[in-house]
């Protein structure tokens, strides 16, 4: 009898604690990046301790992985609460079934930068506590020395301007090639680092106006002009092409082989530590319709299949404070997603050395095509400017380019816009 | 009949070791940079890749990078995962796959013929095609294990398992093997009064050896260093994954070369160890069947 009191109390003791503390499964894209990870666990560790409800357990996949492991979770019915997910591919997520709205109000995001909430179809699907952006990386001393105009936010290079500062930076013969862009990063680089030149031309991926086609904006009268230039840049040897090895593509700048690379705010520490106060970071150049960079990096959302929705939701409300988006600002150089934590940042701070990264993000940023489409169109213009950089013909690229893309968009019934 | 010149003899010979030592060194060439390359720091490894010191062990040697690699992923829970899921899965398939292809060649049953040119016309089938229906198929099965019947197989060793263990090759191999034994020996046991099992068991299986190690380093190759999109599917925590998921921990942003060399040295070693252990069985095999790897 006593054997049977213990035990009926031990299970209502261990009864008692699941019924306490509800599991809240999370699917993390960053295995392997250490550093983090490490915050991301801290916070939930901070959550688990701050309350009595939920209790988050996170599984980190690596990066490359990630999207593939997501789309094989939702089909075997495995998803996990709270996923991350990368920004310009939220919509397809929640087109597809695979995420719920957020349930936050807008007073929640009301301070945070544009391009780190994430929304389809009227509602907030998604949040981030960082940006990324994109800045010409080049010395002080480089465009001193061939008399070159340091530009700024405000006077950015034109086209004409920057494709003479290419020419002299090759005229000196100092340099392997006078610009990377990266070549070596196929994949998503290709629409976030490229397809903000195609837009300062005055074209895009796809018309925004209700995103039903790709046809005139692509590959219209501003798209082959930019076509025109992107091909020029590899035909005169103005920037290693497609062959590039990835190696290069990591050292080139700091090997001096050239003189400006077209790169992230997360390779920035690498560059200060280099060069130091030498180091400028650049607004992109204006080719018409103003400098533009991309946007939109990671961001958290809940699963569509959430049994805990309240409890993800409390998890991603405790991500969102500022001490959080410092935290993984000061450690990983990330974009700080709102103007009070950029200023407690030690990067983004008022004398902050990567403070121009902020002030581009909110001034040029433009976020790649919100459309559940846009994992399509991505592939798509990603091989249309490969090939136009390996001289094929301009036209008949975009052309084709443009055909896929609304062939997709048929065949998706217009994806749901 | 013209005697054999000593010296011609040694020439001959001394020639054959050059040009034998020349393919083994350039076969040796990715092993040794890997290696090599495992204890430099970036720098210096991208800075020597032009040149022959890529292949040579100087300059600013260390460890760093193995400390940076067990650093970053769970090496060691990868290399058991997938010695692990590869020694089941090898172990199940060696005997299951023989036992079909001992009933495909010595037993006669209706459609024996029709069934074995299915399961040879599987192997153009290529695994892509049919991972995502494989996938909703495994996600649903029931398992009875010790919280009772569950249903869903993912995120498990049993799904890195059991859709593995029957494949066409490995049934061909031994087939084929099986053709070429002398048939009176299977006859001479049946007039003895051998059942089928006890043919399988003491005479034909006692024989087998060479295919045996053949199928065994093929499938293992196949287990260890191929499984990439299959486990990356249906395996969802890290205390299940395998190496060549693992792998890819090491390709972030800005890809640490050194921690990708030390990874893929460590992970080398256990497949490396199989294979020496079995080449002899393996060349003899190769020799006997004709099979190309």
């Amino acid at each position: 009898m006593k054997l049977t009191l213990t035990l009926a109390g031990a299970l209502a003791l261990v009864s008692g604690v699941a019924q306490a503390q509800t599991e809240i499964s999370m699917w993390y894209h960053g295995a392997g990046n250490e550093e983090e990870a490490a915050i991301l666990k801290g916070a939930i560790e901070d959550f688990n301790a701050s309350q009595s409800d939920w209790t988050v357990v996170m599984q980190s996949f690596p990066q490359i992985a990630y999207n593939d492991s997501v789309v094989a979770g939702a089909l075997g019915g495995s998803l996990p609460d709270i996923l991350d997910v990368d920004g310009p591919v939220m919509p397809n997520w929640a087109w597809s079934g695979y995420l719920q709205p957020l349930g936050l109000d807008e007073a929640q995001v009301a301070a945070f930068l544009p391009s780190t909430v994430g929304r389809w179809d009227g509602q907030i699907y998604s949040v981030g506590l960082w940006d990324a952006a994109v800045a010409m990386m080049t010395r002080k001393s480089t465009l001193e020395k061939y008399g070159i105009r340091i530009p700024t936010l405000d006077q950015p290079w034109t086209g004409d301007e920057f494709d003479e500062v290419l020419a002299t930076l090759k005229a000196s013969g100092d340099f392997d090639y006078p610009l990377d862009v990266g070549m070596a990063w196929t994949g998503e680089w290709y629409p976030y680092a490229f397809s903000p030149f195609l837009q300062s031309f005055g074209g895009d991926i796809v018309d925004r106006d209700g995103y039903q086609s790709a046809d005139g904006v692509l590959n219209g009268d501003a798209g082959i002009a930019f076509g025109e230039w992107w091909q020029a840049l590899f035909a005169n040897d103005m920037t290693p092409g497609t062959g590039q090895d990835p190696a290069s593509r990591d050292t080139g700048f700091l090997d001096g082989k050239y003189a400006i690379t077209w790169n992230g705010n997360w390779t920035a520490a690498t560059v200060l530590d280099a060069f130091g106060d030498d180091v400028l970071f650049l607004p992109a150049p204006d080719f018409g319709h103003g400098p533009k960079i991309g946007a939109g990096s990671w961001q958290f959302g809940i699963a569509a299949t959430s049994e805990h929705p309240d409890g993800a939701r409390a998890f991603i409300e405790h991500l969102m404070q500022d001490r959080y988006i410092t935290a993984f600002s000061d450690t990983l150089g990330l974009v700080p997603a709102t103007a009070t934590a950029a200023a407690a940042s030690k990067h983004y701070g008022p004398d902050g050395d990567m403070a121009v990264f902020y002030d581009l993000s909110e001034q040029q940023a433009l976020i790649r095509p919100v459309s559940p489409g846009y994992v399509v169109m991505a592939k798509v213009f990603e091989k249309a400017v490969a090939d136009i950089a390996n001289g094929a013909d301009v036209i008949d690229s975009l052309d084709a380019a443009a055909d896929e893309i609304d062939a997709d968009i048929q065949k998706n019934d217009g994806y749901g816009h | 009949m013209a005697a054999i010149n000593p010296a011609n003899h040694g020439l001959r010979r001394l020639s054959r070791y050059l040009v034998l030592s020349v393919v083994a060194v350039v076969f040796l060439f990715p092993i040794v940079f890997m290696i090599v390359s495992s204890l430099k720091p970036d720098h210096q490894l991208l800075a020597d890749t032009g040149s022959l010191r890529a292949f040579l062990p100087v300059g600013d040697i260390s460890l760093d990078n193995y400390r940076a690699a067990f650093q970053r992923a769970p090496i060691g829970r990868f290399v058991f995962n997938s010695v692990l899921v590869t020694v089941i899965t090898v172990s199940l398939s060696l005997l299951l796959c023989s036992l079909a292809a001992f009933a495909f060649t010595y037993l006669h049953w209706f459609g024996r013929g029709l069934l074995f040119s299915v399961v040879l016309a599987t192997l153009i089938i290529p695994f892509e095609t049919i991972a995502i229906p494989l996938l909703l198929i495994v996600s649903k099965l029931p398992w009875i294990g010790v919280e009772g019947v569950t249903y869903g197989w993912l995120d498990s060793y049993r799904v890195q398992i059991i859709p593995w263990i029957a494949d066409a090759l490995t049934v061909f191999l031994f087939v084929q093997y099986f053709k070429d034994l002398p048939r009176e020996l299977i006859e001479a046991a049946r007039v003895e009064g051998a059942t089928w099992w006890q043919v399988y068991t003491r005479v034909v299986m006692p024989l087998s050896g060479p295919v045996i190690a053949t199928a065994a380093i093929l499938k293992t190759l196949k287990m260890y260093n191929e499984q990439y999109i299959w486990p990356l599917i249906t395996v969802q925590s890290e205390s299940y994954r395998p190496v060549m998921v693992g792998l890819q921990y090491f390709f972030q942003l800005q890809i640490a070369w050194g921690e990708v060399m030390a990874y893929l040295t460590l992970i080398t070693v256990p497949v490396l160890a199989f294979y020496l252990a079995l080449q002899r069985a393996f060349i003899a095999s190769i020799a006997s069947t004709g099979v190309k790897g």
